[in-house]
């Protein structure tokens, strides 16, 4: 491309024992849309932090309009007009919203001090420019996650912005802020900027982006035109093969048997007066917006929070769960959306992050863990849910987001759960990951355990689940068996 | 510490592929472990002291060193299992003061006019002063696990509070009046080992077997390695805790008890300061003050290589000002490296 804003050639970077990108090129023209797609630990990260500055490339070259360049670090990239959006956020939460926007750029006025008069106006115009309605003053700790990330966006914006790169900005968004994300972003597109989105969605990065480029194992795999591709077209460029289903249907079918009843759980203003059953071998979607009160429906569930009323019954009998520990004992796993903060021990490794909740079962006569069985338990889900790693004494630190998760999984599978709550099981993973991931849901369920499957993406709940919950503003709005399930259904009920 | 050393490598290295069986396997696998660093650095430390002062190397100046070493380092023990949870006690140095001197009063003959019960020699005073420390590690972790306060502000207000009952029960002088055969057995040598350095290595051997192979171990690494993650996976993480700083408590009331036998008195100010060197110790050792790393090996070599400084810059006749402040730059380099370990990640 000769009239490139941004040109990346034969870039390669290599780690400690990992070739991270191999004569990777890649190219922005001005104005568009470009997304760069791949299976997590493609090299898209690495390849976006050499774009940034972060890293310095080993070998290759980078032209910003026509003209050879070099970053030293992220200023030095922003300085020349090349922002990132991190998808995990890089702000303080106990600061308004306007420190944060202005933080190591401070508004000052007389005398050098900050002046907060100033600092407002200008907090002001900048969200009315990303059409966000947010209060300057307000605590970014008080703000919803969308509006979190439009600060990200205002923060990454400057006037003299030309190429903004968004990481997975869609992952913590429900629909309908996705949508508007993405019509904010068609405007920064009118504008002239050019936009690198990284998404693992293809249907996201079928609707918005103008071109994809696809990296498979540190090297370019492939280069279209979203107007002549397909999802199908798209998973083959990443994984180099055609999956014939994306999702896997489950071969059995529920029991008649009810496992779980919950009558009148609430916690208000989160959770109001759910109530609901789930079936032995049951797979069951808990649909709704982000905030709709899924997360915290799970975590009264297995007691982490306080239930302020309610009942739990576990195959007819009423269960008392005031701590995780109680959960545990009654064999019902929670495998968090947040894998890192609230699933894994991060420095600890595979082996230890696996026998994490069954001690007990690792112990021998003296009362002492046993080398023999807590390896023979890992190996055991390091093979039957295939688990990528080097060895089981591997830190889950350095995996990458798919095997993380499923170490999340071995770890409930150890409990050898009869109800598993999975809270947005294949957020964040790529695609040949997910398809495993489902699979071992709908193995999970034919093997009698009941599933809770909490999950935004609506295909996903559509595909995996039997029967499906809709929550809205801590409210049960439906409870749809998969026939009579559909997109539109789903969403009428997750907004009213 | 090489008898503690043996039991670590063996059957913890299971990871790696196997190597080809050679006479220097096991060198090549001891200098893979996470230890290996610091030890170097002890052994040339030691090499280089001895060089400039040959006196460092008499066996008498390094028994003593060992002899000194074993308080610190039995207390060093204790906060080390407080910050393996990612807390800190700030306590443990004022601690030793208390129960050295509650064991003190227990044995002595004005105890024995108002408990009669006491007559029981020395043992009744060892009970004393283990029970006291651990009511201040209860106390500690009550505030902390149960109220919910920063263990740094409630450990540093409970040293204030364990220093003010020292004086409040001595009135500041030394208590006296400990059998002399308790001072002979708790100062002694077993064929030539010194006493306290005995009881260090019996408690470092329960420790590393605590740490490593057992549950309530394997929990304390993970407390502090992600105290959210552990307690959704049903932990009572509380309980892990409450228990951290009650071991804290009760292993600085075994250096207190051994102070008593050391002086064959309940001295005031014995434990004054002795947090300092005994974070320094675990800190030296590897441990992170971040919580979830460490281990009991490294904490010995610590604590050895505070003691082999201490004792080296005193046979070198360096000032006391500048040993203050060499060891100080000493604590500061540690944590700096601890700093770059944990970037390089």
């Amino acid at each position: 491309m000769a009239d490139a804003l941004l040109e990346m050639r034969n870039i390669s970077k290599s780690f400690p024992g990992v070739q991270a990108l191999k004569g990777v090129s890649f190219s922005v023209g001005k104005g568009k849309i470009v997304c760069l797609l791949g299976e997590n630990g493609a090299g898209k990260s690495t390849l976006m932090k050499i774009l940034t500055g972060v890293y310095a490339a080993d070998s290759g070259e980078m032209l910003l309009e026509g003209a050879p360049v070099r970053f030293r670090n992220t200023r030095d990239a922003h300085e020349r007009g090349i922002s990132i959006v991190f998808q995990e956020f890089n702000l303080c939460p106990n600061l308004s919203a306007m420190e944060n926007l202005f933080l190591g750029n401070e508004v000052r006025g007389a005398l050098g001090l900050l002046s907060y008069r100033r600092m407002r106006e200008q907090a002001l115009a900048a969200f009315r420019n990303l059409r966000m309605d947010i209060d300057p003053e307000a605590l970014v700790k008080e703000l919803g996650v969308a509006q979190q990330q439009m600060i990200e966006v205002a923060k990454a914006l400057s006037l003299h912005t030309k190429i903004l790169i968004m990481d997975e900005p869609t992952s913590a968004l429900a629909e309908k802020e996705i949508a508007n994300l993405f019509s904010i972003m068609r405007e920064l597109r009118g504008r002239g900027i050019s936009i690198v989105f990284i998404s693992h969605k293809l249907n996201e990065v079928l609707e918005i982006s103008d071109r994809v480029v696809c990296l498979k194992d540190g090297e370019n795999s492939g280069e279209v035109a979203t107007k002549s591709t397909s999802v199908d077209g798209l998973v083959m460029m990443m994984v180099g093969r055609e999956l014939d289903h994306m999702y896997t249907r489950r071969k059995g079918k529920p029991s008649g048997e009810v496992v779980l009843e919950v009558r009148g759980l609430s916690s208000p203003p989160a959770v109001k007066d759910v109530s609901f059953k789930v079936r032995k071998g049951e797979i069951v979607g808990l649909a709704g917006l982000i905030g709709a009160g899924r997360t915290e429906v799970a975590r009264l569930l297995i007691g982490a929070d306080r239930k302020a009323a309610g009942v739990i019954l576990l195959n007819g009998r009423e269960v008392r769960i005031e701590h995780p520990a109680d959960a545990v004992a009654h064999r019902i796993g929670y495998a968090s959306e947040d894998r890192k903060q609230l699933g894994l021990v991060l420095p600890m490794t595979v082996r230890e992050n696996t026998t994490l909740a069954v001690h007990r079962r690792i112990l021998n006569a003296l009362g002492l863990i046993s080398a023999p069985r807590e390896n023979a338990i890992t190996d055991d889900y390091i093979e039957q849910l295939r688990i990528k790693v080097s060895s089981r004494e591997q830190v889950t630190r350095n995996l990458s987001g798919g095997n993380q998760q499923k170490v999340v999984l071995a770890k409930w599978l150890a409990v050898q759960p009869q109800i598993l709550i999975l809270d947005e099981p294949t957020r964040g993973i790529d695609v040949g990951a997910k398809a495993e991931v489902h699979k071992i849901i709908a193995d999970l369920a034919d093997a009698g355990v009941s599933i809770i499957m909490i999950s935004s993406e609506l295909p996903e709940i559509l595909n995996v689940s039997d029967r499906i919950l809709v929550m809205h503003e801590g409210r049960l709005t439906a409870d749809l068996p998969r026939e009579e399930a559909s997109e539109e259904r789903i969403m009428k009920a997750a907004v009213a | 510490m090489t008898n503690d050393h043996t039991p670590t490598s063996s059957p913890a290295a299971g990871a790696g592929p196997p190597e080809k069986p050679s006479r220097w396997a096991w060198v090549l696998r001891l200098l893979r472990k996470k230890e290996a660093g610091i030890l170097i650095a002890l052994i040339v430390l030691m090499a280089l002291i001895s060089f400039l002062k040959p006196q460092f190397a008499d066996p008498d100046n390094l028994s003593r060193v060992c002899r000194q070493v074993a308080y610190t380092a039995i207390v060093a023990l204790g906060v080390f299992f407080v910050i393996l949870t990612g807390g800190i006690d700030l306590s443990v140095g004022w601690t030793v003061s208390l129960t050295g001197v509650i064991c003190a009063w227990g044995m002595g003959t004005t105890a024995h006019s108002y408990l009669p019960l006491l007559e029981w020699g020395p043992l009744a005073g060892v009970c004393m002063g283990l029970a006291a420390g651990a009511l201040v590690g209860a106390f500690n972790a009550t505030v902390v696990c149960y109220v919910g306060v920063t263990p740094f502000i409630v450990t540093l207000g409970s040293m204030q509070m364990a220093n003010g009952l020292v004086y409040v029960l001595t009135r500041g002088e030394n208590i006296l009046g400990v059998p002399k055969a308790f001072g002979e057995v708790g100062f002694g040598t077993v064929v030539g080992v010194p006493v306290p350095v005995i009881v260090l290595l019996l408690l470092a051997a329960a420790a590393h077997v605590t740490v490593t192979y057992t549950a309530f171990g394997r929990r304390l690494y993970a407390v502090g390695g992600n105290e959210e993650a552990t307690r959704l996976s049903g932990i009572n993480v509380r309980r892990v805790k409450f228990l951290a700083y009650v071991l804290s408590g009760l292993l600085s009331a075994v250096a207190g008890i051994l102070y008593v036998a050391k002086f064959s008195s309940g001295q005031v100010d014995v434990g004054k300061g002795m947090e300092l060197d005994a974070i320094a110790a675990a800190v030296i050792g590897g441990t992170s003050l971040m919580g979830g790393e460490g281990s009991v090996l490294g904490v010995l070599i610590g604590a050895m290589i505070m003691g082999v400084i201490r004792n080296g810059l005193v046979v070198m006749s360096v000032t006391p000002y500048w040993q203050q402040f060499i060891i100080g730059a000493i604590i500061v380099l540690a944590a700096v490296l601890d700093y770059l370990k944990s970037r390089r990640r």
